[in-house]
């Protein structure tokens, strides 16, 4: 399904595979995110090396990789996150939707509403239930009724209005782990994205909430694009449908999920899903 | 060498200290209650009606109007105050360019501030607020034979008040704005809030128990400060007219006054008993206010409730 064509421009005798452009032989899905030959410094140390890589809408895309490897920069530079910190330099383009992303004319705030983002930590304001789904409606100009309504489906999209919908004036804190994170979703739902990054959603929660979020994310797959970054190998097999292996600021190989983990063409990938380096 | 000092020694000695201290404030209090308690009659707060009643007088002087006097230059500190030190605040914390020199010194200035004596403001307040700024006033309606502002009253002292006290505002609400967890502020931009609506619905909401600790404290400090009313406005007996461009009565002054200037110590001493007691559970009554808001500042023991 996945063909590559490697880089002309690259020197020949290095062992590494560049990509310039990753085409899809039978797209099922049209392409969402597209990023091209994106370099990212953090002063002077480079975190990412020209990535490259094809979003399709409405999947589970997968970044996978050893701490430190570029996975998180790379999703933050689709909602310019990466804005917030000092020092951050900037080369190649991406593009949600056909925006490009790093174009200073951009609407940072509008591009935000359009790529929501969930974090390892879930982070709810220390507000009411109803509060904290309504901020991105609020800001965003809405209220009454219509935010009722908005706030209602956000949570039962996020599979959490059984468990709150009697709770909605509490502190969003006294919920436990998995809501808080849910909650998050919620949140991030409610000012209906096109794309959900999410940067480990699950790794800092036992074990059952763990996989409700899973099956959370299997059911949001259905509306929206998702990009998620995750440590956990059978979690990213479970759940996606490409996988991406990122290793010291590189992408090494896109794949079908499928294919990474049975039969990856890189050895560093296989050695990286059959656990013999992380 | 610290090996031979017995292990029981430094918790006996840190809690004996620590409890002596405690005693010595609980004294204090008990000790003011006790003797305040036969001149806090009812005559005391509002003065009697038989008893011949000379405005200028300090010795029918009464706790009410002393207290609505301090009340008064506290709320009109206050509202300068505030805006001025969240203002100040939210640039030093939001908008200042981080780790640059201009906002450098502006915070030192801010520290220098705190720490110039009070006398200096009390100077400093009859100097500018009185002198330029009033005289000014006065300059500018062309009334100089009989000046309106440019005498000591209370709104100076307020604003002479106002400046000594911004060092507290500031310092707690750049503290409050600054502890917000980063959290928050990344969660609110990732929705695609601006700085100004992370600023309005995050910072500020999450700030506010411990921006209103500072206030508090602050307002402490002030209500029993003298010395730059001394130069700024305080009197000891007024006809009883709150106007902003008129002398006021004020209960720190009247302790002072009636413990050092006295014309008859023995007649004044009931008054000067009551406003001591009257002033210390002022402060006593704003710093527990202090302590309820920094309570409840943190969302674990907010949780617990």
């Amino acid at each position: 399904m996945l063909a590559q064509r490697s880089s002309d421009s690259g020197p020949p005798r290095r062992r590494e595979i560049a990509f310039d452009t990753v085409t899809f032989e039978a797209p099922q899905n049209p392409v969402c995110i597209e990023i091209q030959s994106l370099s990212l410094w953090y002063g002077p140390t480079q975190a990412l090396r020209s990535v490259s890589l094809i979003v399709p809408e409405r999947q589970v895309t997968a970044l996978i990789g050893p701490s430190g490897c570029g996975k998180s920069s790379l999703l933050r530079c689709l909602n310019r996150m990466n804005d917030l910190i000092p020092g951050v330099r900037v080369s190649g383009g991406c593009r949600v939707g056909g925006v490009d992303v790093q174009d200073p004319q951009v609407d940072v705030t509008q591009l935000r509403r359009r790529v929501g983002m969930i974090f390892q930590k879930s982070n709810p304001f220390p507000q009411s239930v109803f509060d904290n789904v309504a901020f991105g409606l609020r800001i965003g100009g809405c209220s009454g009724s219509e935010l009722e309504g908005r706030v209602a489906s956000a949570l039962r999209r996020a599979a959490l209005w059984d468990e709150v919908r009697d709770r909605l004036g509490e502190n969003a804190l006294r919920l436990s782990g998995g809501q808080q994170q849910r909650l998050c979703i919620a949140r991030a739902v409610a000012v209906e994205p096109e794309v959900l990054l999410m940067d480990e959603p699950a790794s800092a929660l036992d074990p059952v909430s763990v996989g409700r979020i899973e099956d959370l994310i299997r059911e949001l797959r259905e509306d929206y694009t998702i990009l998620m970054v995750t440590h956990h190998m059978q979690q990213a097999a479970r759940l996606s449908d490409q996988t991406a292996f990122l290793h010291q600021g590189e992408l090494v190989e896109v794949d079908r999920t499928d294919r990474i983990f049975s039969q990856p063409r890189d050895p560093r990938t296989e050695d990286y899903v059959t656990g013999r380096f992380s | 060498m610290i090996r031979r000092i017995p292990a029981w020694l430094f918790p006996r000695l840190t809690g004996a200290v620590a409890w002596a201290l405690a005693g010595l404030v609980l004294s204090l209090i008990l000790g003011i209650s006790l003797m305040a308690w036969p001149h806090l009659s009812w005559a005391a707060w509002v003065g009697s009606e038989n008893g011949a009643s000379n405005p200028l007088d300090p010795r029918s002087v009464h706790l009410v109007p002393l207290l609505v006097g301090t009340a008064a230059r506290t709320f009109l500190m206050s509202l300068a105050v505030i805006p001025m030190g969240i203002l100040t605040a939210v640039y030093l914390a939001e908008y200042a360019p981080s780790g640059s020199r201009a906002a450098g010194l502006l915070r030192w200035l801010v520290q220098v501030l705190a720490g110039v004596p009070s006398v200096i403001f009390g100077l400093f307040g009859l100097g500018f607020f009185v002198g330029v700024v009033g005289g000014g006033l006065d300059r500018w309606t062309g009334d100089l034979a009989s000046p309106v502002w440019g005498r000591p009253a209370l709104l100076w002292a307020s604003l002479t008040m106002a400046l000594m006290t911004l060092p507290v505002v500031v310092v707690a609400t750049e503290e409050a704005l600054r502890s917000v967890s980063q959290d928050l502020r990344v969660a609110a931009i990732a929705l695609g809030a601006t700085r100004l609506q992370v600023l309005l619905r995050i910072l500020l909401p999450n700030a506010l128990p411990g921006m209103a600790t500072g206030v508090i404290l602050a307002i402490g400090r002030a209500s029993g400060e003298v010395v730059p009313l001394l130069f700024t406005g305080a009197a000891v007996a007024t006809q009883g007219s709150l106007a902003l461009n008129e002398r006021f009565m004020d209960l720190a002054y009247q302790v002072f006054v009636l413990s050092t200037q006295s014309p008859d110590p023995q007649a004044s001493r009931p008054l000067l008993l009551a406003s001591v007691w009257a002033l210390v559970f002022l402060s006593l009554l704003l710093n527990a206010g202090a302590a309820i808001l920094r309570f409840r500042a943190t969302p674990a023991a907010r949780d617990r409730l």
